[in-house]
């Protein structure tokens, strides 16, 4: 970690070392942020989210630490390589099977397969999620019987991707679980509910929808269900601003948690 | 209220609360406690057959500030809705905001009846996502496996004894409250703390257990079976007790799997779905233990549940504090980039310090110094990626997302919450039920609010 905060730290205060553009693209730019991933056998290719500049938030401002220069890529883990292992690649199988049968296609409605940390992830376009959980639910080779929940993650910098709904499901019969991702851009967030498959899912989308914005179509009652009716915007956006007011304490002030200098 | 009357000209107690355009002209009543014998006389007045009553979010027998919305038809309820997010803090926005470490502080306040198993969960999520899992300490393992057991108890203490209080039963709640007493002082000698710890940190505990802990918990836990004895004595046999609990809030294994119900309330439908068991962390599968079901899918079933799940805690926790007497070892793990830098120890002044850190850090290695330096201020960072960790909380699966992007800060910390879960099964426990009813049937979900609304 901090060797590779050296390295960058020194290329950025060399003089005449290269601009820092020549850095944000360099490969050893890349490759140190992708450091960050820990090394997996089967997963090479990886997705890249966010490249961040700089350090402690300073910006255009006579930075003298040498950290202005510092480049950062930000890479999810992307698809995976079959084998997946485990009982990955029996799940995807029958699910495959089953798309492919009813006429969808596994293609078409899964974007990607994610398998790692020993979990798996797939990616599902939205107009076939519905499909796509009923399969998993009531197969008997699959029965992911129990909808844990839903919970949103917002990528702003993943343009046309912007929300993320995360579905966990669990199969007690098998005792597996995994996990489905659905990506809608911000412009266009709405995703078929799955609360005809999993009613156990109403307060959580219900919760999305209040944090996240993300319209759970066909929903029996999409309402705020933690913030008030009345509320505006919502609050887990990377956009919303986390609030709060400086705190003075022995003379000097803190400022809220949003305004600190930041490490990221 | 669908039926639409003109609103009587002088109604002393109708107030002005106008919700919506539909319920313009709908007589409304206030009622604080007391008496409702004038109210009920006047809505017998107004020809009011179906009434909405608002219980909550005041109010003693709802757990905290838990709403719940009765469509009553006299005593029969026959439609319930629970209302949620009058505790909301945002404590997963807050999370976002601090370093890995830091989080452990916030999230052991969302559910604060079972402080430590927010701690557990988020702590084995960032492993997971560091890739360290198995590089944290046994002893350290032990040490999460005990405080969540005793933790499992308390929870299950305040389920029981609170849900005695609301029936009237006030003996149940002293009895159990008193039982509870002697773990939170376990708890605070372990941990510093009765609630809100902040101990189980990523890497491993903050602190080992200190000179004579082990022996103050085997004591606890003999005093903890002496008085659980007593609540049985209590209540088992107990015919009030009984005639109040039997057939409320009855919800079978197909009500429960539909709605995600998880723990006592989907144990007591005969499902032995136990985390502990399905998907073991911490060393869980090491341990000798049952999972207690039940074939009484109803507030009776799920009350003596708990009392046995009880007895199976104390069970694992007396294995675990044999092995904490046989394995001394570190209880953080090596890495110096990750582990918390030091050990810390009431100092002169009475705050927490520990001496010999500070003499190597400021004597001795300027290494050492630039470590405590960096881990403190800025933190450790987190390989970018998602993870999803669920462990067996007393009220059900507590699963926690967490997604990194590589930095010092969770990007999304998310925690499903077993009882922001279970609690969407009140309406289908209450409906058709008496209004006294809906408290047992509640109580038996044993919601806690700080976990529901976060």
């Amino acid at each position: 970690m901090s060797d590779d905060v050296k390295k960058d730290a020194d290329q950025a205060t060399k003089p005449g070392d290269g601009s820092l553009e020549a850095q944000a693209t360099s490969e050893a730019a890349l490759e140190s942020g992708s450091q960050n991933v820990p090394a997996a056998g089967a997963r090479t290719p990886l997705d890249l989210v966010d490249v961040r500049r700089g350090m402690f938030g300073a910006h255009g401002s006579g930075d003298t630490s040498g950290y202005g220069g510092l480049v950062t890529t930000v890479l999810l883990p992307g698809p995976s390589e079959r084998p997946y292992g485990g009982w990955f690649d029996e799940v995807v199988d029958i699910l495959a099977e089953l798309l492919d049968a009813s006429g969808t296609g596994f293609g078409n409605a899964v974007e990607s397969v994610v398998v790692d940390r020993g979990e798996l992830t797939l990616t599902i376009a939205r107009e076939h999620l519905v499909e796509v959980v009923q399969h998993l639910r009531d197969d008997q080779d699959l029965r992911f019987e129990l909808g844990l929940g839903v919970s949103g993650v917002h990528y702003p910098h993943d343009e046309g991707r912007e929300l993320h709904a995360v579905y966990h499901l669990t199969s007690v019969t098998h005792s597996r679980s995994l996990r489905l991702e659905v990506a809608v851009p911000e412009s266009d967030p709405h995703i078929p509910s799955t609360t005809g498959v999993y009613p156990g899912h109403d307060w959580h989308e219900r919760e999305t929808f209040d944090f996240f914005g993300i319209i759970f179509d066909g929903h029996p009652g999409l309402a705020r269900i933690e913030m008030p009716d009345d509320w505006p915007g919502h609050p887990q956006r990377k956009d919303y601003p986390l609030g709060g007011i400086p705190v003075e304490y022995k003379g000097a002030t803190v400022p809220p948690a949003d305004q600190r200098r930041s490490y990221t | 209220m669908s039926t639409t009357r003109p609103a009587p000209h002088h109604s002393p107690r109708a107030t002005g609360h106008v919700v919506d355009d539909e319920t313009t002209g709908v007589p409304s009543f206030e009622a604080s406690g007391g008496d409702w014998s004038e109210i009920a006389e006047e809505a017998a007045r107004l020809g009011e057959e179906r009434i909405v009553v608002n219980m909550g979010p005041q109010h003693p027998s709802t757990h905290g500030v838990l709403r719940l919305m009765l469509e009553i038809d006299g005593e029969t309820v026959t439609e319930a809705r629970a209302g949620i997010g009058y505790l909301h803090t945002g404590i997963e926005k807050n999370m976002e905001f601090r370093t890995w470490t830091q989080g452990v502080t916030f999230c052991t306040r969302m559910d604060y009846v079972a402080p430590l198993f927010q701690e557990a969960a988020y702590c084995l999520a960032v492993e997971k996502l560091l890739g360290i899992t198995d590089d944290v300490p046994e002893r350290a393992n032990v040490i999460r496996v005990l405080l969540m057991e005793l933790n499992r108890i308390t929870s299950h203490l305040v389920c029981v004894a609170t849900g005695g209080n609301e029936l009237g039963a006030t003996t149940i709640m002293t009895v159990g409250f008193t039982a509870r007493e002697e773990l939170l002082k376990i708890f605070e000698l372990i941990t510093g703390l009765r609630m809100n710890h902040a101990f189980i940190r990523p890497g491993g505990v903050a602190q080992d257990v200190p000179a004579g802990g082990i022996e103050a918990t085997r004591e606890a836990l003999t005093n903890v079976e002496h008085y659980l004895r007593q609540l049985e004595d209590l209540m088992l046999a107990n015919p009030i007790l009984q005639l109040r609990l039997k057939g409320v809030g009855h919800l079978n294994l197909a009500g429960a799997m539909a709605l995600g119900v998880t723990g006592p309330i989907l144990r007591s439908t005969g499902l032995p779905y136990d985390v502990r068991k399905t998907a073991p962390y911490c060393g869980y599968e090491t341990y000798d233990f049952d999972v207690p079901t039940s074939d009484e899918p109803d507030a009776w079933g799920r009350l003596v549940l708990r009392l046995e799940e009880m007895y199976q805690s104390i069970k694992i926790a007396r294995q675990a504090l044999d092995r904490l007497e046989k394995n001394p070892g570190p209880v953080m793990v090596e890495d110096k980039k990750i582990a918390w830098p030091a050990q810390l120890a009431i100092g002169s002044d009475g705050m927490g310090n520990s001496l010999a850190h500070i003499k190597e850090i400021m004597g001795t290695s300027m290494e050492a110094l630039i470590h405590h330096f960096k881990l403190v201020t800025e933190g450790f960072r987190v390989p970018a990626g998602q993870v999803w960790q669920t462990v067996e909380h007393p009220r059900g699966e507590l699963g926690v997302h967490l997604v990194s992007d590589g930095g010092t800060r969770p990007y999304r910390a998310h925690f499903r919450d077993p009882s922001f879960n279970n609690l969407q099964a009140t309406s289908i426990m209450c409906e058709g039920g008496q209004v006294a009813d809906v408290v047992v049937a509640v109580a038996s979900i044993d919601p806690v609010l700080g976990g529901v609304d976060r």
